[in-house]
């Protein structure tokens, strides 16, 4: 690929190219963390789950041949992670924080352990649609190589915005994470309510995981993820708990990881390190601007203990 | 005497769980016998000198770590930018080792020492600052810390401080052999166990037997109650910040001065996570800290043998980590029930 040959449109190109190829990962943990935090439980494991999802996924894959059966596995997989973690913050002095960094380790190492045999042979690709028939620049028809799971994960994000507005499984959701009284107040059981958040979060990462080993970068290896499932957490807070602007914060994460190389390639080899940095400044800028002592970040669920 | 009884049995119970649930995977799964596994760990963490030392050494940046979530853990904070402390504070090393190399060793690694300690402080106790003056929360803050770390040290490694010669793993110049901290006499662990006890011992006499570290206890306790009686809450949580962060920024410069010998991606390996959860694993008390992170380190130490007996993926010792983290941390729930019923009856 020679990104030169562009000048330095090659840049915008690459950042466009790279929000779509790599934001899919993101938009999945996303909005499954979005979800579970709405519900007032913060998952810190999601990188073990993205990776149990991508070896699975891939594992399934191998064996039968078909990467859809792959990203279903990755989803069951995500699924009970999700439940497990549920489980275990609902006993009561379980420390949600400790126990997310803790199935990080745990979903990571299984993974590890358990996906062995699956890093030398090659595993099906999911396809993509081709919305780059009508250039002739390379470059452009590369970068407009849309996945499934890319469109899906949109439409996802939609839905989920809609149903947390619109309906009253959504109104539940929001009350459990506003206010444990309310929900009490109108029957529902919090508890269950956030086991359900939290394994329909964590199976929205286990698809995450499957983009990464089934389509991009497409393989399975121990350094597979480059941490999307931490950044999830970040990513949240960014787009304020709200499932739609986490699709607008994936796509810029994803832009902002191909700023790098794109300028490199383009004879820019000073500082670009720090563009990466760029989205963590960002929303580390965005909470000192709207906090104050007085009270927590606006839009943050009121039962969410670790934004308290 | 039932919660004394407690603090030995619930922690024993999850381990004993922890034991079953692997020996269930590696039976089932690996088709390995359970129990030669588990002497062939024993062995392997603590069998002989030479795996207690392979223990010890990957123990000591455990300990230190940890500390950065304890010590604020005391004021009821939750800070979990360990990693980010350690991965400036080890570039922050390297840098002012690099600055003064042709200084005498002691000189260049007391430079190094308080470098990475005073920027690994700062990097937390920025943290600490937010959320005492903006209202930011810590874990949230110190987490995003974490990242804004990794890539400041990608930065200086592949830029400023990049050393020409560092083709595929981009790294500092060398601080120089002279300069490396050594292994303490007689054996092959590093100074930095030694670091790590020795500050455990400091911290635990400071909250102990001092009247600031009885304050952040009350900290700890009751914001609102210490504010009452006049304590500067602000000023205790910036120092117990800065005192953990400090700590991590440490465990960075042990890695540059007495493991790798300069500054690169190796920083960032996950003790800084590790830590968070010997930390809670200890009930963030600083003398619990040393035996969890010695027994994590020894489990660590134990997958070679593993590897290379049984034919054991690696990762075989971090599954039990994780199970054993998970347990412990479930297990907190069993605490003042485990008797009930009896009291009950």
């Amino acid at each position: 690929m020679d990104d030169t040959s562009l000048g330095i449109w090659g840049v915008p190109l690459a950042m466009l190219a790279g929000a779509i190829r790599v934001s899919t990962p993101f938009i999945f943990v996303s909005i499954g963390e979005c979800l579970t935090e709405r519900s007032g439980r913060i998952n810190l494991g999601l990188e073990g789950t993205l990776v149990m999802g991508a070896m699975s996924a891939y594992g399934v894959a191998l064996m039968s041949g078909s990467p859809w059966l792959g990203v279903l596995v990755a989803a069951l997989v995500g699924l009970l992670l999700g439940a497990l973690h549920a489980g275990i913050c609902q006993l009561p002095r379980v420390n949600d924080i400790a126990t997310g960094i803790g199935l990080m380790l745990f979903g990571t190492g299984l993974a590890f352990f358990l996906g062995k045999p699956f890093i030398q042979p090659k595993a099906p690709n999911l396809g993509a649609i081709d919305l780059g028939w009508w250039s002739s620049i390379p470059q452009v028809r590369q970068a407009l190589q849309v996945n499934y799971l890319f469109v899906i994960g949109i439409v996802l994000a939609f839905a989920l915005a809609w149903a947390l507005k619109n309906t009253r499984w959504g109104l539940i959701v929001r009350l459990a994470g506003e206010s444990v009284d309310a929900a009490l107040a109108i029957g529902a059981s919090v508890d269950r309510v956030r086991l359900i958040a939290t394994s329909i979060g964590g199976a929205f990462a286990g698809v995450g995981g499957a983009f990464l080993s089934l389509y991009y970068p497409g393989s399975w290896n121990e350094g597979l993820s480059s941490g999307q499932g931490l950044m999830a957490v970040a990513l949240v807070i960014f787009a304020r708990w709200d499932p739609v602007r986490c699709l607008w914060a994936s796509l810029l994460f994803g832009a902002a990881g191909a700023i790098s190389p794109a300028l490199q390639s383009v004879g820019v080899t000073q500082g670009y390190y720090l563009f990466s940095a760029a989205p963590y400044v960002l929303t580390l800028a965005l909470m000192i601007a709207t906090c104050s002592p007085e009270r927590s970040l606006r839009g943050a669920p009121g039962e969410l203990g670790a934004v308290k | 005497m039932t919660t004394a009884l407690e603090r030995i049995a619930v922690p024993l119970l999850a381990l004993l769980a922890s034991a079953l649930l692997f020996g269930l995977l590696l039976a089932v799964y690996a088709q390995v016998d359970p129990l030669e596994a588990f002497a062939l760990m024993y062995q392997g963490a603590f069998g002989s000198w030479f795996s207690w030392q392979n223990t010890l050494t990957r123990a000591a940046p455990l300990i230190l770590t940890a500390l950065c979530t304890a010590l604020p853990a005391r004021l009821g904070l939750v800070i979990i930018g360990n990693e980010g402390a350690l991965v400036v504070g080890g570039v922050a090393a390297a840098a002012a080792g690099i600055a003064v190399s042709g200084a005498p060793p002691v000189v260049v690694q007391i430079t190094m020492a308080l470098a990475a300690m005073i920027v690994g402080g700062a990097w937390i106790a920025l943290a600490g600052g937010l959320r005492q003056w903006r209202g930011v929360n810590e874990t949230i803050s110190s987490l995003l810390l974490t990242y804004i770390a990794i890539a400041l040290m990608n930065h200086f490694v592949e830029g400023p401080l990049r050393d020409p010669s560092s083709l595929n793993k981009p790294s500092t110049f060398p601080i120089g052999d002279a300069n490396m901290l050594g292994t303490i006499t007689g054996t092959d662990v590093h100074w930095g166990l030694v670091f790590g006890i020795v500050a455990c011992l400091a911290i635990y006499v400071f909250q102990r037997f001092t009247t600031w570290g009885f304050a952040m206890e009350v900290i700890g306790g009751n914001p609102k109650t210490a504010r009452m009686m006049g304590l500067d809450v602000g000023r205790y949580v910036l120092l117990a910040c800065a005192a953990g962060g400090a700590a991590a920024g440490l465990a960075g410069m042990v890695e540059v001065a007495a493991v790798h010998g300069k500054a690169n991606a190796s920083l960032a390996v996950g003790y800084g996570y590790s830590g968070i959860l010997v930390s809670f694993l200890a009930r963030h008390h600083p003398l619990a800290i040393v035996p969890v992170a010695i027994l994590l380190g020894g489990i660590g130490a134990s997958g070679g043998l593993l590897q290379r007996r049984l034919d054991l993926p690696d990762a075989a010792v971090v599954v039990l980590q994780g199970i054993i983290f998970v347990a412990i941390l479930a297990s907190e729930t069993l605490y003042g029930r485990l008797w009930k019923p009896k009291a009950a009856a």
